[in-house]
């Protein structure tokens, strides 16, 4: 099944390859000899568990780190690269889960910013916009290059993204994690860029958590774990499934928990209820209309929707960091205040906001800080006025140990590898048993066994009596955790479902605006 | 033809860890480098002045007595810059706030009578605390309620200060203007605060001012807020990121009074310091002219808003000026040494850019022989312009 090295290849097929290379950042070794070919032609998974060096592997092809010790080989010669843009030159882009476009700009705009091709001539904007339109025609990309960054998804500005590789002469393109911002159908578009970019002889490196994706999309795969090469294979030849490539990460089988449908949740009060709740976005245009949701104690709501419907919103009104516009939100039978984050806590809500770096962690504070960041007011912390940094790192300690986080109570949150970071925001809010816990897309960034203990810490929280809701686009987890469905579109509930039984085309035409009785489903 | 070489800057992959520290004395030493090339292109002897500098500044008794007089309001004023830029929040109006500290401090000790120096001096610190802080609480509630920006504000109000200073001492019979004597009724000047309450000096031969003093334990204590207690905690988190300060639960608005506040009554304290150690009563032209406030921006600066770095600087930059005033002469005039000072911080300031980044010059070949030399990142060596060419 896994061919242990790959078959031998020749050299001047490669594009882009890295022989032995390490790199070292202070008490942990990212990389160590790691070998990595991508071939011309094929789409190139990189997996591996969270931290296990994906992208510092990553970002050593394109520039940003030096190795301490190995090569970067570009058609078979060395090259030593001191920057992204030596990179660029040698036909290699990176798209990062951080878009760097000019929101106020157009499509076309971003694609040659910053771009010395055309240097000492006039910006030809009609030029440039059409040999943009025929960049996405080639390669299945619908975007219109007179639209402005700020107005396109997240989905479309990763287009942009990559037409901007494609357009500077992009050979080898690398994505770390495109699709954990996608819907499913954006998902689905990239892929066939994708694989048309691959049919035209170029090379993708792909690094991705959801294991499907990488069966259904990649050519090969290479297994990093602990900064080693630990395993590869060759997808075309061999018959590796996603549950086959998560015992290549992880050595062992994983079996996803889910919700036991049998614990009866009786009558009790709710813990978090939403009645006809408004709010709007910062610009003034409608973000929740009329939001009448409920949440008992031990259920775990879950929200469906296409991202950008107003689960944003949704999520940042209970927990008090915007203002709602209309409607009454109750915390524990409670009236909450409007806009209180303070007030919110302290009635006991955990919040697991989708922007993790920005909103949930402070990314230029130590690890140590950030596990501390709203308990720093409690008691047993300190002692008066003074913070306790002997009680801090003993929690800190405590927290890393049970979520598994690799990192250092002293590491700056900004070094933490994406999934690990993420698992400090889960453990600090999850760790404050709290009664009621707003969650967005918890396992988004996990690798598989990560993903696995996030759900069942959640079923585990629900089972002691925490009231969860649940944002995530993706529906699969949804239907395995949530024991009722709450369908959000256009910042409207169109539904809400018993998870049992629960169809999921039902719910997608729910998502995409429709009712429940277009559905042709009664409502329970 | 004629091709200018490209300049570029780089952003360092990694900046090493001590370069951050070590910028500001590297750059010292390279400000008094070219400085001394600019003497020396003067026709002046740059070891003979750098020496003669040294002496009147550090070297006896005297002298170094000066350098810490000089640098006494601009350790609190460098204080009060730090407490605020180094959570994002520009607060330029430490002039001001130092003025209107000194007019609350010099009302106090107007009005004190024999009550021991303790207690006067409390009162004098107390009252230049309230007075700067209030003043700075304008800036931060405008920001807070109407949102104006606080760079503007405070740079507003540090030219009302000076007015008000003036407006107490030359345009009326005020509580603080001297109406003793017929001579002060001619050419006014501000009532003298009781001689009981002067503040003392300490240190035999060597003058150390009350006033750094004071300023040293608000640096050790301010560190000590950062670093260990909650409020500091809320400030430190706040200043990484105001976003997750609030979803933190931080009064973000509150905290940001707070800060300015706070910063208000250090630079207050400086004015009081003015009335106590050296004045002993409001002085509006000599408070005008100095520019403590402005040059506690520098001082602060100069040690990116480190408060136990701002003593330090504040000793560099007050032996600096007090260089200044001694040497200067016909064959020194004050503007060469100004160039020096000026050097000194342009420099500081730019190495803080270069510690994120590296200057290249020219271009590069592309490829190289193995990224054995990684890792070294003062290896700024010529690189490559990020792409040129036709690819079509
Ligand atoms: N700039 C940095 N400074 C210090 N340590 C770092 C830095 N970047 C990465 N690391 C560490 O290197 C290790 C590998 O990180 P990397 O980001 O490559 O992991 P990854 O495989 O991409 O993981 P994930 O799936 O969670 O994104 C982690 O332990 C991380 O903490
Ligand atoms: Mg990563």
């Amino acid at each position: 099944m896994t061919a242990a090295g790959a078959p031998t290849r020749d050299q001047d097929r490669h594009t882009v390859s890295a022989r032995g290379v390490t790199k070292a950042f202070p008490g942990v070794v990212a990389n160590d000899g790691v070998d990595f070919d991508a071939d011309r032609g094929e789409v190139h998974a990189l997996l591996g568990e969270n931290g296990s060096g994906k992208t510092t592997l990553c970002k050593i092809l394109t520039g940003l780190y030096r190795p301490d010790a190995g090569q970067v080989l570009v058609g078979g010669d060395t090259v030593a690269f001191r920057s992204p843009a030596d990179a660029y030159e040698a036909g290699i882009f990176m798209v990062h889960q951080h878009f760097s476009l000019v929101s106020s700009m157009t499509v076309a705009e971003n694609v040659v910013l910053g771009w010395h091709r055309d240097k000492g001539r006039v910006f030809n904007r009609r030029q440039v916009e059409e040999e943009v339109a025929r960049a996405a025609e080639r390669f299945d990309m619908h975007i219109d290059p007179r639209a402005i960054i700020s107005r396109l998804s997240v989905g479309e500005r990763q287009r942009v993204e990559i037409l901007k590789a494609l357009y500077r002469g992009a050979r080898t393109l690398i994505l770390d994690e495109p699709t954990s911002v996608l819907t499913p159908q954006e998902a689905e578009q990239l892929f066939v860029s994708l694989r048309r970019m691959a049919a035209e002889g170029e090379s993708v490196v792909f690094i991705s958590h959801k294991l499907d994706e990488v069966t259904a999309l990649c050519d090969r795969v290479t297994v990093l774990r602990h900064g080693r090469v630990s395993g590869s294979a060759d997808l075309r030849t061999s018959r590796v499934d996603a549950r086959g490539l998560a015992r290549m990460m992880v050595g062992r089988d994983i079996a996803f928990s889910r919700r036991s449908r049998v614990d009866a949740l009786g009558d009790s009060e709710p813990a978090l209820e939403l009645r006809d709740v408004s709010a709007v976005e910062a610009h003034g245009t409608l973000a929740l209309h009329e939001v009448t949701l409920s949440v008992r104690p031990g259920e775990i709501l879950g929200v469906a929707g296409v991202s950008g419907n107003g689960q944003v919103a949704l999520a940042e009104v209970i927990a008090g960091l915007r203002k709602r516009t209309a409607g009454d939100v109750t915390l524990q039978g409670k009236p909450l205040p409007s806009g209180n984050p303070r007030a919110a806590a302290d009635r006991g809500l955990a919040y697991v906001p989708e922007d993790r770096l920005g909103t949930g962690l402070a990314p230029g504070l130590t690890v140590a800080d950030n596990c501390v960041l709203k308990a720093y007011r409690q008691r047993e912390l300190g002692r008066g006025p003074f913070l306790s940094r002997i009680r801090i790192l003993a929690r800190t300690r405590r927290l890393l140990k049970a979520f598994d986080v690799r990192g250092t109570a002293e590491s700056l949150v900004r070094q933490l590898s994406g999934g690990n970071a993420q698992k400090v925001l889960l453990a600090r809010e999850i760790s404050s048993e709290p009664q009621v816990l707003v969650v967005a897309t918890p396992t988004r960034g996990l690798d598989v066994s990560a993903m696995e203990s996030i759900r069942s810490i959640l079923l585990e929280a629900a089972a002691g009596g925490a009231a969860i809701l649940m944002i995530s686009e993706d529906l699969a987890e949804i239907l395995d955790l949530a024991d009722r469905i709450a369908v959000i579109s256009r910042g409207r509930i169109q539904g809400v479902l018993e998870a049992d039984g629960a169809d999921p085309t039902q719910v997608g035409v729910l998502m995409m605006g429709g009712s429940l009785e277009d559905t042709g489903v009664a409502a329970p | 033809m004629l091709r200018l070489p490209e300049i570029h800057f780089e952003k360092r992959l990694k900046p090493p860890r001590w370069l951050g520290p070590a910028m500001p004395p590297i750059a010292v030493l390279a400000a008094l480098i070219i400085g001394g090339l600019i003497l020396w292109a003067s026709g002046r002897d740059p070891i003979d002045i750098y020496q003669r500098m040294v002496r009147v500044s550090f070297t006896n008794p005297g002298a170094l007595s000066a350098t810490l007089v000089a640098a006494t309001p601009l350790v609190l004023t460098g204080l009060a810059a730090a407490i605020t830029f180094r959570m994002k929040v520009w607060n330029i109006g430490a002039d001001g706030q130092l003025m209107i500290g000194a007019v609350f401090a010099s009302a106090a000790g107007i009005a004190l009578d024999e009550q021991g120096l303790a207690v006067s001096m409390t009162v004098m610190i107390i009252a230049g605390m309230v007075g700067g802080g209030l003043w700075a609480a304008i800036p931060a509630l405008l920001r807070v309620y109407l949102n104006t920006s606080e760079v503007l504000t405070t740079l507003m109000l540090n030219y009302i200060a000076p007015l008000i200073l003036f407006y107490l001492i030359f345009s009326t019979t005020s509580y603080w203007r001297d109406l003793t004597t017929e001579g002060a009724r001619v050419f006014p000047r501000g009532k003298t605060i009781l001689e009981g309450a002067f503040w003392p000096e300490y240190g035999g031969g060597v003058v150390v001012p009350f006033g750094f003093i004071l300023g040293i334990v608000l640096a050790v204590l301010l560190t000590v807020v950062v670093r260990s207690t909650r409020f500091g905690f809320q400030m430190r988190v706040s200043a990484d990121s105001p976003t997750a300060g609030r979803y933190a639960g931080i009064r973000t608005a509150r905290l940001l009074v707070l800060v300015m506040v706070l910063s208000g009554a250090v630079a207050g304290i400086a004015g009081a310091s003015q009335i106590g150690d050296f004045s002993h009563r409001l002085e509006p032209k000599i408070l005008q002219f100095a520019v403590f406030g402005y040059t506690g921006i520098a001082v602060a600066a100069l040690v990116r808003y480190h408060p136990l770095g701002v003593v330090v600087s504040a000793i560099l930059v007050g032996a600096l000026s007090n260089a200044g005033l001694a040497l200067q002469g016909p064959e020194l005039p004050l503007g060469l040494i100004g160039v020096n000072q000026g050097l000194i911080l342009l420099l500081v300031a730019a190495s803080e850019v270069s510690a994120r980044y590296k200057v290249v010059v020219g271009r590069r070949p592309r490829t190289g022989h193995g990224a054995q030399q990684a890792g070294g990142d003062l290896d700024g060596g010529p690189a490559e312009e990020p792409a040129s060419g036709g690819v079509s």
